[in-house]
């Protein structure tokens, strides 16, 4: 019963909470709020912000999504098998998963800082010359893209690892004498028995890429001319910049629906193809 | 072009040493049990010839050539897994042709070689279910479809047996037998069950601490126990060993033994008599019951001599209570005699027979 209370408290009353808010107008020191309907979401699809916001997260999901998995997989089967100092990598790959999304902004923040950052220093040294990274309109997103996946491949290779260390090793042995290579091994009998992971690490991939914004903080504040901006950024900016509460209220909504969508889509989708032991 | 020919192997981890020059011969057709207690390297000499653990020293022949180094797929062996190593996501069906799809046999004989091989273990009402779905003797006979499909001559066992129930097993080791035997299979086969071993090798490989204690048919290992280790390995209950200086009474003994004893150098070392060679009598070594198991046919006595045990298999219905005393005795012949290192000591009499 009190998680029930606690529930309705922090959760479906801010919820229902900002659907009414979606529908009503922003106060002014001559007009107070009232009831507009529609009116804010009709705003929304005219906004081409909104738009470009929603176009750079789906890039951004599709960019770093496929790729943090393939990465964990290709470091979980790395660090799986018996190399020595094998604790030590492992620590490694994890260490971006324990660092604050913020304190890695700011190393990626030194990475990215024209010629004078790791990254422009390197390159000099081949005779390239200095590039603003986070500055450039074409290069900021994906920037920010490398750093997010540096960020979770880490996290996502702790699942798998543990999902591969419960696999019996008598499969491969089996396979191996059936004669099957260690790719046909991996495609056919230990990628579908990660099938369970993969479907946990891409829900929770899906609701990052919309829900972690930390590092556009530290890094870009959304810019260049929103080149980076991102959904709750850009609600973010909306409720306490320019306090535009009800309009941030709608685009909250409209967060939630996809959040919803993908969620429900996942699961009932993937699930069928997942194979459960 | 099948016999498995081990010479002087040997495996070590570290300052592990699990399997220590053990040398045998595996003929064409026929069944090898390895046999020992738990950690005695049986699993590591299959593993060894599978090619699944690198050799140490030693080399391995299949057929005419020698495998030592060779990759496992290349070595025309099969294997059944005591834990099955059934792929969960893939079907019956699936499970059997995996090792076919592998290697690129066509699908029209694909076909032909499951249905063979489902008949052969009367899986063909299970294809499509997945091993989460399957008992444990079915998941049993999956394995073996799985190695029978790859026609492969060699077959490697490693417990396979052990998860099921009694029952299941004894019928599954028929079933193992038969199917070798009509397949022609060259067999390695580990359990350290001795039964097993008894009643489906033509040759036990018995292994100690990773070292060969006896090789031989089941027969030989029961009949002449090269060691006091064989002579207490096999049977059920074990060989009874009586350390001879142990023994105060000597007319007693000469009594048990059917009236003499032999002549010279019984001090030290051991005798052994089988529990079915003793006999109950009024004459003998004297001995106190401690504990009956009343099995139906027979009864086995568990029977105490000063501080040695005896066990003795009597039949007939009369009944024994814990505390009686009686005489034990038996025939010269089901005398084996070994010496204090537990070696056997031959007696001339018997060599010939
Ligand atoms: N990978 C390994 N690393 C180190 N030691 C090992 C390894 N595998 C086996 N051993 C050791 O080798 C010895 C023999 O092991 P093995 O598995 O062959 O025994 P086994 O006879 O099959 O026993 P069981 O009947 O319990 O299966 C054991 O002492 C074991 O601890
Ligand atoms: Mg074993």
């Amino acid at each position: 019963m009190p998680a029930a209370i606690l529930l309705i408290a922090f959760t479906h009353y801010p919820t229902v909470a900002t659907v009414i808010d979606s529908l009503f107008s922003k106060a002014t020191a001559i007009r107070p709020s009232r009831f507009v309907g529609l009116l804010n979401y009709q705003r929304m699809l005219d906004d081409p912000i909104f738009w470009k916001v929603l176009a750079n997260n789906a890039w951004f999901a599709l960019g770093t999504i496929p790729t943090s998995i393939a990465l964990a997989i290709v470091m979980a089967l790395f660090v799986n098998r018996a190399i020595p100092g094998r604790s030590l990598v492992r620590m490694a790959y994890f260490t971006p998963t324990v660092l604050p999304m913020i304190a890695v902004a700011n190393i990626w923040l030194f990475f990215y800082t024209p010629d004078i950052g790791l990254i422009d220093q390197i390159a000099g040294w081949f005779g390239f010359s200095g590039h603003n990274w986070l500055g450039d309109p074409n290069t900021v997103l994906p920037a920010i893209m490398v750093m997010t996946v540096w960020k979770e491949a880490g996290f996502f290779m702790i699942f798998y690892l543990a999902a591969m260390q419960n696999i019996p090793p008598e499969l491969e042995e089996a396979s191996r004498l059936e004669g099957a290579s260690r790719w046909y091994y991996f495609r056919r009998v230990m990628f579908p028995l990660l099938m369970p992971t993969t479907l946990f690490v891409l829900v929770n991939a899906v609701l990052n890429s919309f829900k972690l914004v930390d590092h556009l903080f530290v890094l870009t504040k959304g810019g260049p001319d929103n080149a980076s901006n991102l959904l709750l950024y850009y609600i973010f900016e909306t409720a306490f910049s320019y306090f535009e509460t009800h309009f941030a209220a709608a685009l909250t909504m409209v967060l939630l629906v996809i959040l919803g969508v993908m969620a429900l889509l996942q699961f009932f989708v993937l699930d069928k193809r997942v194979h459960y032991r | 072009m099948s016999r498995i020919e081990i010479h002087e192997l040997a495996k070590q981890w570290g300052p592990v040493v699990a399997v220590d020059q053990v040398s045998f011969t595996v003929t064409e057709g026929s069944l090898t049990v390895l046999l020992g207690p738990s950690g005695c390297g049986k699993s590591t000499i299959l593993r060894l010839i599978a090619g699944l653990e690198k050799v140490s020293s030693g080399s391995i022949a299949i057929g005419e050539s020698e495998v030592t180094h060779l990759d496992p797929a290349k070595r025309g062996v099969s294997m059944v897994f005591q834990s099955y190593a059934l792929f969960p996501h893939l079907n019956v069906r699936e499970n059997i042709l995996f090792g076919l799809k592998v290697r690129g046999v066509s699908p029209s004989d694909r076909r032909a070689r499951l249905e063979e091989s489902a008949r052969m273990v009367g899986l063909e009402e299970l294809l499509n279910r997945k091993p989460a779905q399957l008992s444990g003797g079915q998941r049993q006979r999956v394995a073996l479809a799985r190695s029978i499909v790859s026609r492969r001559r060699v077959c490697l066992m490693d417990e396979p047996l052990s998860n099921l129930d009694a029952k299941l097993r004894a019928e599954m080791r028929d079933e193992i037998r038969s199917l070798q035997q009509k397949l022609g299979l060259t067999m390695v086969y580990v359990t350290h069950d001795q039964v097993e071993a008894m009643t489906m090798a033509d040759q036990v490989v018995l292994l100690k601490k990773g070292r060969v204690e006896q090789t031989g048919r089941p027969h030989d290992l029961y009949e002449r126990p090269r060691t006091t280790f064989a002579a207490q390995f096999m049977g059920s209950p074990p060989m009874n060993l009586l350390q001879l200086d142990l023994i105060e009474a000597r007319s007693a003994l000469a009594a048990a033994w059917g009236g003499t004893l032999p002549t010279g150098g019984l001090t030290g070392g051991y005798i052994g008599v089988r529990p079915e060679h003793v006999l109950v009598g009024d004459v003998g070594l004297p001995v106190r019951v401690s504990a009956t198991d009343y099995l139906g046919a027979e009864t086995v006595l568990r029977m105490a001599h000063g501080e040695q045990t005896l066990f003795g298999k009597i039949g007939g219905h009369r009944r024994y209570a814990p505390g009686e005393q009686l005489h034990v005795c038996w025939s010269a012949e089901a005398v084996h005699r070994f010496g204090a290192d537990g070696l056997r000591i031959e007696d001339p009499k018997r060599v010939s027979s």
